[in-house]
């Protein structure tokens, strides 16, 4: 699943990071994405519900949909 | 390779030992460095919230003198916007010598998210110590770590720190000390590009350091989420984020009126005290009529400037500012910007300079360009001493409602100016800057009690900006002034002064647009600085009238201006490029002639047109 289509609220992990330009797979993995970490939606824009807050381990990561895109994930039960 | 060599210490005057703070943003780096250097830091410029380095001494233990530079927070090796670019570059030192040390510092809370840059870091090849800061909330959220451990795995020292308090920063300042007690290798020249292995192997080679090292992970900070959870609610998050930008500008205006009255009296006072012990001759003018009443036309509202800031720094300390990048960004994206454009458009209400420079954190290099550009429109609190004396003069203290006709005015002015941004915004995004949708990657920080500090110190920086600028281009373009309306000194009247024949000239340009003899000598020295027209008028009008102004020169104007005039006056000044300042910081940032150049040219366009409109409408609708 992509991140962009991860429900707010819903545990999910990191599975791959590659379905993206080089760069921007740099620096999504700069700011600290890897496989294996933990990610939630907990917060929506006001506006178009965008951009997504994402809590990513300990850290809040605000990322607009189109680079959430990048980022797949597998929700946790 | 680098020549390095081994410097001891020894008697005599050793060079300093260089040793630059790099992290994240938002990790407590200039907490950091506020509590080492005392604060004491040489600021090459207006900063944004750190968009410029500091550096700053201080001594350790045994004696060490160490200069240590506050670099803007960055991520990796591939920076995404303008501040990265510049903390990168000193950290390699492209422009001279490498630093000796780096003091790497990262949030302890979030040292699995960040401990991959400890590693990429090291392969610069300089001598790293590690600080986990803010290490007390972190083990209140449940942090347990091996620090041995951690040490041994990274091969790098590693200390704890809680930057805002002494006894926190005390394990820092003992680790460097001991470090260059051994003897630091010095760095003579720039390092070599640094050959790294591809993030996904560093991210992987630092969660297994993060398995071996760290027994328990904290849970996520419980305050930041129950905030986030009425601040980030897409109903009332954009309710809060109206009522606290209302609530600032209010304050602007309610809090400084007060303090603001005592500048002018002091002025004043002193005005008259300086005439008191001067003969009357050209000396005295100069001091009493150009010096102190054109400085001071402009210190009078540095109290609106530091009520601005102060707001500005909290709500940038506190972390609530990148919550509002956050909403903003759609809103923002729809014009073709990115939300974290917000910050410094925000500084640009109390004055462009800190907001062009502030544009550094905007990630890509064409917005960053545009919102440049549409900083100057921004009403900056140099407009606001014109719009007072103005509204003052011909809008009547009628109430409207709940609100009066003043302050409405005043609001629609402003609004104005922001509508003009977002309009320029949208056409140069679809013209000259035009590029692909850029993104947002922004971490938004754990709320934190902003440091006083910080604050202090931040507050400062900003306010001696001010004053030195009104030391200096302020208090030239006085003096010039003055010296215009004054000579030659056979001019009986204001039309023969030097000013009067270059104003007679742009009089010509200035008469389609509603303006007269008196507007236009005064945007002679206006141009330099917005603020100076109300000491220009005050003096045109003083000097023409050949006596001291004694009314107020609010009532000079009624009876001297038709209403149109006034109104084409306020619409000249949204838009009218009229500093120097702002103009060489957009040259300087841009990099470009050309681009400073299509700043003046559009914003004068659209004053000339502004107030043409203005002018035509109002005779016509009057």
């Amino acid at each position: 699943m992509r991140l962009d289509h991860l429900p707010i609220g819903q545990q999910a992990k990191i599975t791959a990071i590659d379905d993206a330009p080089m760069a921007m797979m740099v620096k999504l993995r700069e700011i600290g994405f890897a496989e294996d970490d933990l990610v939630k939606i907990v917060h929506l824009g006001p506006i178009n519900k965008t951009p997504l807050c994402i809590q990513l381990n300990q850290t809040l990561v605000a990322l607009r949909r189109a680079e959430a895109a990048m980022i797949r994930v597998d929700p946790l039960s | 390779m680098s020549v390095t060599e081994l410097a001891k210490p020894v008697a005599g005057r050793p060079a300093p030992f260089r040793i630059a703070l790099v992290g994240a943003p938002n990790c407590g780096k200039s907490t950091l460095f506020n509590g080492l250097t005392g604060g004491r830091a040489k600021v090459a410029n207006f900063p944004g919230a750190t968009v410029e380095t500091r550096a700053g001494k201080f001594t350790t233990q045994s004696g060490h003198i160490v200069e240590l530079l506050d670099l803007p927070g960055f991520y990796g090796m591939s920076p995404r916007s303008r501040d990265e670019v510049i903390a990168l570059d000193m950290v390699k030192g492209t422009d001279g010598a490498a630093p000796d040390l780096l003091l790497v510092l990262i949030d302890a809370a979030n040292l699995r998210t960040h401990l991959h840059s400890v590693l990429q870091l090291k392969s610069f090849g300089i001598q790293l110590i590690i600080s986990l800061n803010m290490i007390d909330l972190a083990r209140r959220d449940g942090l347990k770590l091996d620090i041995g451990a951690l040490e041994r795995e990274l091969g790098v020292p590693v200390v704890t720190s809680q930057a805002t308090r002494k006894a926190g920063r005390e394990a820092v300042s003992a680790k460097l000390d001991a470090i260059l007690n051994e003897g630091l290798e010095r760095r003579a020249m720039p390092v070599e590009k640094p050959q790294s292995r591809p993030v996904k192997e560093l991210q992987a080679a630092a969660r297994a350091i993060i398995k071996k090292t760290v027994l328990a992970e904290p849970i996520f900070n419980q305050l930041t989420r129950k905030i986030d959870q009425v601040v980030l609610n897409p109903v009332a998050g954009p309710l809060i984020l109206i009522g606290i930008l209302l609530f600032m500008f209010q304050a602007v205006f309610a809090w400084a009126s007060l303090p603001m009255d005592l500048i002018e009296a002091g002025i004043s006072g002193l005005g008259n005290m300086v005439s008191g012990f001067l003969p009357d001759g050209w000396l005295r003018s100069l001091i009493v009529d150009g010096i102190i009443a054109g400085v001071g036309s402009v210190l009078v509202f540095l109290p609106q400037i530091i009520i601005l800031f102060a707001f500005i720094l909290l709500l940038e300390a506190s972390g609530y500012m990148a919550r509002a990048a956050f909403m903003m960004d759609e809103l923002m994206a729809r014009v073709g910007l990115s939300g974290r454009a917000f910050i410094p458009l925000l500084s640009s209400f109390a004055c462009a300079i800190p907001g062009i420079m502030a544009a550094r954190v905007v990630e890509n290099e064409r917005d960053r360009l545009t919102t440049m550009l549409i900083a100057p429109l921004m009403t900056c609190s140099a407009r606001l001493p014109v719009y007072t004396l103005i509204i003052a003069a011909f809008i009547p203290r009628q109430s409207v409602g709940f609100m009066n006709l003043q302050g409405i005015v005043m609001f629609a002015l402003y609004m104005v100016g922001v509508v003009s941004a977002i309009i320029v915004a949208f056409v140069l995004k679809r013209t000259l800057t035009k590029g692909q949708p850029q993104p947002l990657m922004m971490e938004l920080p754990s709320y934190k009690m902003p440091n006083a500090r910080d604050f202090f110190i931040g507050l400062w920086v900003r306010i001696s900006a001010f004053l030195k600028r009104a030391g200096t281009i302020i208090l030239g373009t006085s003096i010039a002034l003055w010296f215009l309306v004054s000579y030659p000194s056979s001019a009986t009247a204001l039309k023969d002064s030097f000013a009067g024949r270059i104003g007679s000239v742009l009089e010509v340009i200035l008469a389609p647009i509603g303006f007269n003899l008196e507007i236009a000598i005064a945007l002679v020295p206006g141009m330099a600085a917005r603020e100076v027209a109300v000491g220009a008028l005050g003096t045109v009008y003083a000097v023409q009238g050949g006596e001291e102004n004694v009314e107020g020169l609010a009532s000079v104007l009624q009876s001297a201006w038709s209403l149109p005039t006034a109104l084409a006056f306020l619409a000249w000044y949204v838009f009218a490029p009229q500093c120097f300042a702002t103009l060489a910081t957009i040259r300087r940032e841009s990099n470009s002639w050309k681009w400073t150049a299509f700043s003046f040219t559009y914003l004068i366009a659209l004053a000339y047109i502004a107030a043409g409109v203005t002018y035509h409408v109002a005779r016509w609708a009057l």
